[in-house]
C-alpha cells in the first residue's frame, strides 16, 4: 500500500467536485482592488467571504505603521519569543490588549490557530477534563488531540446537555475547562454565554471563549460576546485572532489569572514558533487603536448584516438563526450547492462554500461574511445574485 | 447493573434504524463499512448512547470504535468506571 493510498476517498471526492466546478479548486485572487473587491479570472468580484469585518486590510494608517516597522525592524524576527524573537512591539501589543480587555496578562501567538491550539493543549492535562461545544473550530479540536486531557463534547449550544455532563463529572474532583466560541464561524450563531457562565460558577469549572469572529463585532466596545453578554468576570481565558477584524495575522489569549504567564514556558506551540514579524505587530497595534476609536465601523457592519439577512430571508432561504456579519445559507444537496456557488461567482460574488463533513449538521453551506467597507450597492448586489440563483434553482436549497 | 445481553440489545436499538433494508446487526457489524456511517453520524449515535446510559464518552475513544462489539466494550468500561 502506497503512502498516499489512504487519501483515495479524498481524491475521489475532489475529482467529483472538479467535474461539477473546476473553479472551486483554482480560485486565485489575481489582484486586490479593495478590502471588498478582487479580480478573479480577469473579472471583478465582490468578496463576500473574507472575514474582513472592519475592512482594515487597506487602512492607510495600518499600512503606514507596517511599512515603518519593516524599515525600522526588518522583515522578520527569525526567532521564537523565548529566544531572540521578543521585540518591544510584541510586548507593547500584549500590554495594549490587556488594557483593552481589562485583564492582567496577554500572550500573543503567531496565528489564531496556534493561539487556540496552544491554550487548549497546555491549560489542561492528564486527569483533567475539557468540555467543548461540538461545533468548536478545528484548532480547538486539534489542541484537544495534542494535550493529555480527557475531552468530552456537549451538543452545540445545549445548556441542558452541558449541565448533565458537568454533573457527571462532579465526583471526579478535577479541573474542568469549558470551551466555547463567541460567534461560531460556520453558522454565525452565538454561544448562550450568560447561561454557560452560571453553570461554570455553579460547578467550579474554568471557562475559555474563542472570540475569533466576535472581536470588534460584538459588545459595546468590541470586546466580543463576553462583553455583550455582561459576563466578562466569569470568563477565565479569552482567545482571539488578528486575522479577521484586525486585518493581519496572529492570535492572543488574555487572562486575569496571576500565574497565566507560566504558559509561556509550558506551551510548546509558543516556544517553538517564530514570533510575528514587526510589520504584522505594527499594523495590528494600529488596527486595535482604530477598533477602539471608530465604533462607526462596527455599526456600519451591523447595518449591512441586517440588510442582507432580511433580503435572503425574504427569498425564503434557510439561514443561520440570527442576523450577523456571518450569514450562512444552508443547502440540502452538496452537488447542487457547487452549481449555485459557481453561479454566484458568475454573478461576480465570491462566498465560501463549505461541504460536509466540515459543516455542523451535514448540510452544505454557502457562507457569506460582510465587511464594514462593503458599500450598500455591493450588499445589494450580493442579495441580487442570490435572488437570481434562487429563481434558477428554486428547489435546490 | 445491566447484563451484557441487555446492553447489547439497547445498543442495537439505537443502531437498528440506521441499518439499510432492515439488515441484521450483530456484534461484528462494522459501523463504517456495513452501516455506512460517516464520522458525524457516529458522533450522533454516540450522543444518543450517552443519553441512554447517562454517561459521557470521551472523544479519544471514538478512534477505537469500529464495530458494534467495540461500542459495547467501551460502554461497559465507562459504566464500570461510573459505578
Amino acid at each position: 500500500m502506497g503512502i498516499f493510498e489512504k487519501f483515495q476517498k479524498l481524491a475521489e471526492t475532489r475529482k467529483a467536485l472538479e467535474k461539477n466546478s473546476s473553479e472551486f479548486f483554482s480560485v486565485v485572487i489575481e489582484k486586490v482592488i479593495s478590502p471588498t473587491e478582487v479580480i478573479i479570472n480577469g473579472r471583478s468580484v465582490v468578496l463576500a467571504g473574507g472575514n474582513n469585518y472592519l475592512g482594515l486590510t487597506f487602512n492607510a494608517e495600518c499600512i503606514r505603521a507596517a511599512c515603518d516597522a519593516v524599515q525600522k525592524d526588518g522583515t522578520g524576527t527569525t526567532g521564537s519569543r523565548v529566544a531572540n524573537g521578543t521585540y518591544s512591539g510584541h510586548v507593547a501589543l500584549e500590554q495594549e490588549l490587556s488594557e483593552f480587555f481589562g485583564r492582567r496578562k496577554t500572550i500573543i501567538f503567531s496565528t489564531g490557530y496556534i493561539a487556540c491550539m496552544a491554550m487548549v493543549s497546555t491549560l489542561v492535562g492528564r486527569d483533567e477534563v475539557i468540555l467543548l461545544d461540538a461545533d468548536c473550530h478545528a484548532s480547538i479540536y486539534d489542541g484537544c488531540r495534542m494535550g493529555g486531557a480527557e475531552v468530552i463534547r456537549f451538543r452545540h449550544n445545549d445548556i441542558q446537555d452541558l449541565e448533565k455532563r458537568l454533573h457527571r463529572l462532579e465526583n471526579r474532583k478535577t479541573n474542568v475547562l469549558i470551551v466555547v466560541e463567541g460567534l461560531y464561524s460556520m453558522m454565525g450563531d452565538r454561544a448562550p454565554l450568560a447561561d454557560i457562565a452560571v453553570l461554570k460558577r455553579r460547578y467550579g469549572a474554568y471557562l475559555l471563549i474563542d472570540e475569533a469572529h466576535s472581536l470588534g463585532v460584538l459588545g459595546e466596545t468590541g470586546r466580543g460576546l463576553a462583553e455583550e453578554a455582561g459576563v466578562e468576570d466569569s470568563v477565565d481565558f479569552i482567545v482571539g485572532t488578528f486575522s479577521k477584524s484586525l486585518g493581519a495575522i496572529g492570535g492572543f489569549c488574555t487572562s486575569n489569572h496571576p500565574e497565566f504567564d507560566l504558559l509561556r514556558y509550558a506551551s510548546r506551540a509558543y516556544i517553538f514558533t517564530a514570533s510575528s514579524s514587526p510589520s504584522i505587530i505594527a499594523s495590528t497595534r494600529m488596527a486595535l487603536k482604530i477598533l477602539r476609536s471608530q465604533p462607526e465601523l462596527k455599526h456600519r457592519l451591523w447595518n449591512h448584516a441586517h440588510l442582507l439577512y432580511q433580503r435572503l430571508k425574504d427569498l425564503g432561504l434557510s439561514l443561520g438563526p440570527t442576523p450577523g456579519p456571518i450569514i450562512a445559507v444552508c443547502c440540502e444537496n452538496p452537488w447542487k450547492t457547487v452549481e449555485i456557488w459557481r453561479g454566484l461567482l458568475d454573478h461576480g460574488i465570491y462566498v465560501n462554500m463549505v461541504l460536509p463533513p466540515a459543516t455542523p449538521d451535514g448540510r452544505a453551506l454557502l457562507r457569506c461574511s460582510l465587511s464594514s467597507l462593503h458599500t450598500r450597492e455591493q450588499v445589494e448586489k450580493i442579495g441580487d445574485a442570490f435572488a437570481s440563483l434562487k429563481a434558477k434553482h428554486p428547489n435546490d436549497w | 447493573m445491566l447484563s451484557d445481553r441487555e446492553l447489547f440489545e439497547q445498543i442495537i436499538a439505537v443502531l437498528r434504524p440506521l441499518a439499510k433494508d432492515g439488515a441484521e446487526i450483530t456484534a461484528d457489524t462494522d459501523l463504517v463499512d456495513d452501516l455506512s456511517l460517516d464520522s458525524l453520524k457516529i458522533m450522533e449515535v454516540m450522543a444518543e448512547i450517552e443519553d441512554r446510559f447517562d454517561i459521557s464518552v470521551p472523544i479519544s475513544i471514538l478512534s477505537d470504535i469500529r464495530t458494534v462489539r467495540d461500542v459495547i466494550l467501551q460502554i461497559q468500561k465507562l459504566l464500570a468506571e461510573a459505578d
